[in-house]
């Protein structure tokens, strides 16, 4: 084999989330009461434009988590036992190979020919001048990059740009093909309704926003193969391999630690509501005193007190990566101990809400177990609630991330994320010429990512929120209770409707 | 006299979604000065919409499409929205139905009052003061000047909406809407609201719009009075008229379907179907669907408005001319006569009593400071004893607050029992343990108000109806979770008993009516063989004729399984209906309790009486003498000393305040406590 799959801690935790994921999904799908809710919320323009941002993320984030060892090749001494490499590399790593490897000597600015300091070159009769040197990739193929540079990034922009437009048409003719085929109408129907806005999702918006991503990164892939797009770090690394590699790690901050706050929140933010009096001042108590202790410090007492642990059992680690790793995830840990009592206290105000419920007193008539109350009767109609609060809650912890690493206590330094980002250009602001292009590239990814979680997460708020739901339902309530009900009958069987046709 | 507010057609249009819907179609109404005009109808037929057209208060998705609305000779309809802000509260205003939701919790309620005055008068600060003083005093508020300062929380539910009142009236309007002002209202303080308004409207000469479902309120109120359905006016007339010879045939169901003591060995009559959708375009009659007179015409063509006599417009084919001369359908009289078991007058019968509630009570404790220390306790059920032989109904009835659905969950063991015993079938409910009592649930079951909050909108109406059975038979169910098919040939058979198909099996609960709900939930109790049924005010959520179905199917259910029920309502009518015997709450504690017609015709206690005047009645002939309470229930947290009632009572004697009254019998079941029949007095 030319390489050993490596799996890491987040890794494993990563799949894990998408298995649930494709889980929920399938389960959702078999559910009316869920599948309507989450059918507006596709109804949502701006939500699908933002999911399909999202989902580029996603796509980018799970091509950084798989992960492996490359073999090394093979030396001439040791011919018979196989030596895989120390470092571990991800499938971004090897679609970024050149960006990966082509490592200037220092800081350059984007789409430059030449560094950003100035260095004694001896020149051919011996002399020594002092100027700005010529990179060794970037623009490497100009002759005169005082003349030919700007045509040279225009022209290939261009032709990105154009291979990026080709390819969304593409994209557009087989996405339109499958609609009409599912919907069995003809091709130019399907189209027009999609151009027209009649289609119930708003394909328009959606393939609108992929037009945008594709020529943008069409663009970005021309130039990137002769240039450093958004220039390179002071180790003279490309910047734009570090934007992608970083977002990995937002993701995974933004997801891996809801998934580690939702049991406790659920568990004790459902218990203290449903059981009320002991149990209930208990876990008010520690919530209560938990959100009183400034996070940051705990954060700060906690991972240094895991960097001790790592730094005394270096032998328990293979690789680099792996520690950075363990890292991350105790980060992710200690964030999601420090998070749940928001949602906690939300979930149980609703749990002393529905307790009361005349269908909960109806369950304690029959005597049915609290157990199976909590599962059948409380979680259900909290779930809303759940996703709201953790879609809402990712973009701060991708934002958390980004500062606690500025701090110094976030995740390891060797691993490329938005703070490491961050922290090392910090410095660099106060230089003369400034080096912005690295705060420059953290900002946008970031602000890209966060604000299509927010568009994404409203979205969603506004397709579960009973008080938006019951702002419609009102006016029908007013005049005519039959109306709602057939409304929400007409949603629930079109799809199979649809299913049939 | 001149009609101060005419409505010519008018057409209000709802757009929900991509759906239409016509709220109110082609709608005309005429009210003159000093009369009062009474919208009448059941939920959703549009009368709510009406007001809010008429205010231009509508739902940004409502709009006015057609028709028009003038005040005097003023269309409303055209005036711009600066205008129509300084005619809204100061020529016409509204009174809602929810006193709770409609003031300000932060705002005194002088400050809210003076916010109307100011904005539509020019008075300055001192004559405001006056102004409001002299308001709330018209609505009977005592100590004026203090209540002004206080806030909306300090007053109760009765005074709030006096409170409403008084803002309404603030700039002397000349028509007031009010919608279902009374609704919220327990029947004495609703007596004393309507009283009220009747006094105001003397005095200032406005007219009123009243909304409601309540013909017992139009009989009292109202001068004209209109009746709605699905969204059109279907019959216009005079109160006595309406009273003595309704002419439209959904007005006479509406009639037919109200309970009483002389149909209680009948069904109720009840409307079939359901109101028909208003997004569709109609072709014929709206009502032709669900009426038992409906012909070949009915379908065919939209009924005119015809005018029979005088002042008396029905849409109705029945009466339009080239169809008076035809044979019309027979009317056949729909009312199936129920075999009522034969009342069993021995008194062995009563030996061996289902339920037996002895002295119960039931204290919630106030905790108050920082560590929680029992300071008082509220005293909400103190002292009731109950008996229920198998196959009877008993009536529990009270006024909200009173206590009454706490009797129900503390028999129920939903609530821990402070003190007293419940017997079910001579075993003591209340000693038992938790799984001792589990397998005793199956006997006694609960069904609950509000149909809405009491079904989980996230599982299915088979998942519903089987949790019961689950839970309470654990080994016969998981037998038969092998064979799908004769798991739910019972959730089946319960659904048809209680006349829904069985393929509703697989619905959700919000696909369902209020009706259909409280339907599901009688099957979900049912579905254990339960012998005693809590039924705690099923239908006061429900429109009339709906309660007339629920009435019908629980009347039936009885007959068939010889279930026993303990009735807890506020509804005077229904226990006239329904109930063998009925107890009389106030406070937590039992006033009188008896035989139910005994006790109805010839009520002993104070209280009985009153509630019995106070409850306004369809028939206008009848002469009554209604007794008025003074003030409101006191807080079961702090109750007065003696007897519970003496503040209250017309016939307070020195001794009601010292001594709370032993038990006075007439005959061998009617019993009461009050002093006035305490023979050692």
């Amino acid at each position: 084999m030319p390489f050993i799959p490596v799996l890491l801690w987040t890794d494993a935790l990563v799949y894990l989330l998408v298995a649930t994921g494709i889980g929920s999904t399938i389960y959702v799908r078999r559910h009316a009461h869920l599948r309507a809710p989450w059918r507006r919320v596709t109804h949502s323009a701006s939500g699908m434009s933002a999911l399909t941002v999202l989902a580029c993320f996603i796509v980018i984030g799970l091509l950084d988590t798989v992960h492996f060892r490359p073999l090394l090749p093979d030396s001439p001494h040791q011919s018979v036992q196989k030596i895989y490499s120390t470092e571990v590399l991800s499938l971004l790593d090897v679609w970024l190979k050149p960006l990966r490897e082509q490592v200037e000597k220092t800081y350059s600015a984007p789409l430059s020919a030449h560094l950003y300091a100035k260095e004694t070159i001896e020149t051919a009769d011996g002399g020594q001048v002092r100027e700005f040197p010529r990179l060794i990739y970037g623009g490497a193929q100009l002759q005169d990059p005082e003349s030919e540079l700007l045509a040279d990034v225009w022209s290939r922009a261009l032709l990105g740009a154009g291979s990026g437009l080709i390819l969304w048409i593409v994209a557009m003719l087989a996405l339109v093909n499958w609609l009409a085929k599912r919907r069995a109408t003809a091709f130019a129907l399907m189209h027009r309704s999609i151009w027209q806005r009649t289609t119930e999702v708003p394909w328009n918006a959606i393939l609108l926003t992929l037009a945008l991503i594709l020529i943008l990164s069409g663009a970005m892939t021309a130039l990137a193969s002769h240039y450093h797009v958004l220039g390179t770090d002071k180790v003279g690394q490309d910047v734009l391999y570090h934007a992608l590699k970083s977002i990995r790690v937002g993701l995974v901050i933004g997801t891996l630690t809801t998934l580690i706050m939702l049991p406790f929140a659920l568990l004790l933010g459902v218990a203290a509501g449903y059981f009320r009096g002991f149990a209930d001042d208990v876990i008010q108590y520690t919530y209560t005193t938990l959100s009183s202790i400034p996070s940051v410090l705990l954060i700060a007492a906690a991972v240094l007190m895991m960097q001790v642990y790592i730094e005394t059992h270096a032998d328990l680690f293979e690789t680099v990566a792996a520690r950075a790793d363990l890292r991350l995830l105790f980060l992710c840990i200690i964030l999601g101990i420090t998070s749940w009592t928001g949602l906690c206290r939300l979930l149980r105000g609703e749990a002393l809400k529905l307790r009361e419920m005349e269908y909960i007193q109806a369950a304690h008539a029959f005597g049915v177990s609290h157990w199976r109350i909590i599962s059948r009767h409380i979680l259900p109609n909290v779930m809303h609630i759940v996703l709201i609060v953790t879609v809402m809650d990712f973009s701060g912890l991708v934002l958390a991330e980004a500062v606690l690493s500025y701090v110094g206590v976030g995740v390891d330094p060797s691993m490329i994320s938005f703070g490491t980002m961050i922290n090392a250009s910090r410095l660099e602001m106060a230089r003369e010429p400034m080096v912005w292009w690295t705060l420059f590239a953290a900002f946008i990814f970031m602000f890209a990512l966060v604000l299509s979680a927010n568009l994404f997460a409203d979205s969603v708020q506004n397709a579960f929120n009973p008080r938006v739901k019951t702002l419609q339902i009102n006016h029908d309530d007013s005049n005519e209770p039959g109306a709602e009900s057939q409304i929400d009958s007409q949603v629930l069987t079109s799809p199979k409707a649809e299913k049939r046709t | 006299m001149t009609a101060l507010l005419t409505i010519e057609g008018m057409t209000t249009r709802l757009r929900v979604g991509e759906r239409t819907i016509y709220a109110v179609d082609g709608l005309s109404l005429e009210i003159e000065c000093g009369q009062t005009f009474a919208l009448l109808g059941e939920s959703g037929c549009g009368k709510s919409m009406t007001a809010l057209s008429i205010m231009r208060l509508l739902p940004d998705a409502g709009e006015v499409t057609q028709g028009s609305v003038r005040l005097h000779a003023q269309d409303l309809l055209t005036l711009p929205e600066s205008a129509m802000r300084e005619l809204r509260g100061n020529r016409i205003a509204m009174v809602f139905q929810e006193p709770m939701l409609s003031l300000n919790p932060v705002m005194t309620v002088g400050a809210q009052i003076a916010e109307v005055l100011q904005r539509h008068t020019s008075m300055n600060k001192p004559a405001i003061q006056s102004r409001m003083i002299e308001l709330l005093q018209n609505v009977s508020i005592p100590d004026p000047a203090q209540r002004l300062t206080e806030y909306p929380f300090q007053f109760s539910g009765g005074m709030k909406q006096r409170v409403m009142i008084a803002m309404a009236l603030a700039a002397r309007p000349e028509l007031l809407i009010a919608d279902e002002p009374t609704t919220a209202l327990d029947v004495t303080i609703q007596a004393q609201v309507l009283d009220l308004m009747r006094v105001l409207q003397q005095q200032t000469g406005m007219a009123i719009l009243l909304i409601t479902h309540d013909l017992g309120v139009v009989a009292e109120m109202a001068h004209q009075i209109g009746v709605m359905y699905a969204g059109e006016m279907v019959e216009c007339t005079s109160r006595e008229k309406f009273f003595q010879q309704p002419a439209h045939p959904y007005s006479q169901k509406l009639f037919a379907a109200l309970p009483s003591r002389q149909k209680r060995d009948r069904a109720l009559a009840v409307i079939g179907g359901e109101i028909p959708a208003l997004s569709k375009s109609f072709t014929g009659c709206r009502f032709a669907d669900r009426c038992e007179q409906a012909w070949s015409v009915c379908h065919a063509s939209i009924p005119p408005w015809v005018k029979i006599a005088p002042g008396h417009q029905v849409r109705c084919h029945l009466y339009t001319a080239q169809n008076t001369s035809k044979t019309k359908p027979a009317v056949t009289p729909s009312e199936r006569i129920i075999a009522h078991s034969p009342h069993n007058n021995n008194t062995d019968h009563q030996n061996d009593a289902l339920l037996e509630v002895h002295d119960l009570k039931i204290h919630f404790p106030i905790r108050r400071g920082l560590l929680k220390r029992v300071t008082g306790h509220v005293k909400a059920v103190d002292g009731v004893s109950l008996r229920i032989a198998p196959g009877r109904t008993l009536a529990l009835v009270g006024e909200s607050g009173c206590g009454k659905t706490t009797v129900g969950k503390g028999i129920m063991q939903l609530v821990e029992i402070t003190a007293g015993s419940v017997y079910l079938n001579g075993e003591a409910l209340s000693e038992l343990r938790r799984k001792q009592l589990l397998a005793k649930r199956a006997l006694f079951q609960i069904v609950f108000q509000d149909p809405y909050s009491s079904l989980n909108p996230r599982m299915r109406i088979a998942e519903i109806i089987e949790e019961g059975i689950r839970a309470l038979q654990p080994a016969q169910s998981r037998q038969k979770n092998k064979d799908i098919s004769v798991r739910y040939t019972e959730v089946d058979a319960l659904l048809q008993q209680v006349g829904l198909p069985a393929d509703v099996k697989w619905r959700y609960p919000h696909e369902f009516s209020g009706g259909q709900r409280q339907r599901i939930a009688i099957a979900r109790a049912l579905a254990v063989n339960p012998q005693l049924l809590i039924c705690d005010e099923p239908t006061s959520a429900l429109d009339v004729s709906v309660q007339a179905q629920i009435l019908n199917l629980l009347k039936s259910l009885q007959h068939k399984r010889g279930l026993a029920y303990l009735f807890i309502t506020h509804n005077i009518a229904v226990v006239d209906y329904l109930a063998d015997e009925m107890a009389v709450m106030y406070l937590g504690r039992i006033v009188e309790s008896g035989p139910a017609q005994e006790v109805l015709d010839h009520p002993k206690h104070p209280y009985t009486q009153a509630l019995l005047s106070a409850i306004p009645v369809t028939d206008l002939d009848a002469k009554r003498d209604v007794i008025r309470l003074e003030g409101e229930p006191p807080s079961p947290a702090n109750t007065p000393t003696g007897c519970h009632f003496h503040p209250r009572c017309p016939h307070v004697m020195p001794i009601c305040r010292e001594v709370y009254p032993s038990t006075s019998r007439f005959g061998s079941a009617h019993a009461t406590r009050c002093h006035l029949y305490n023979s050692d007095f």
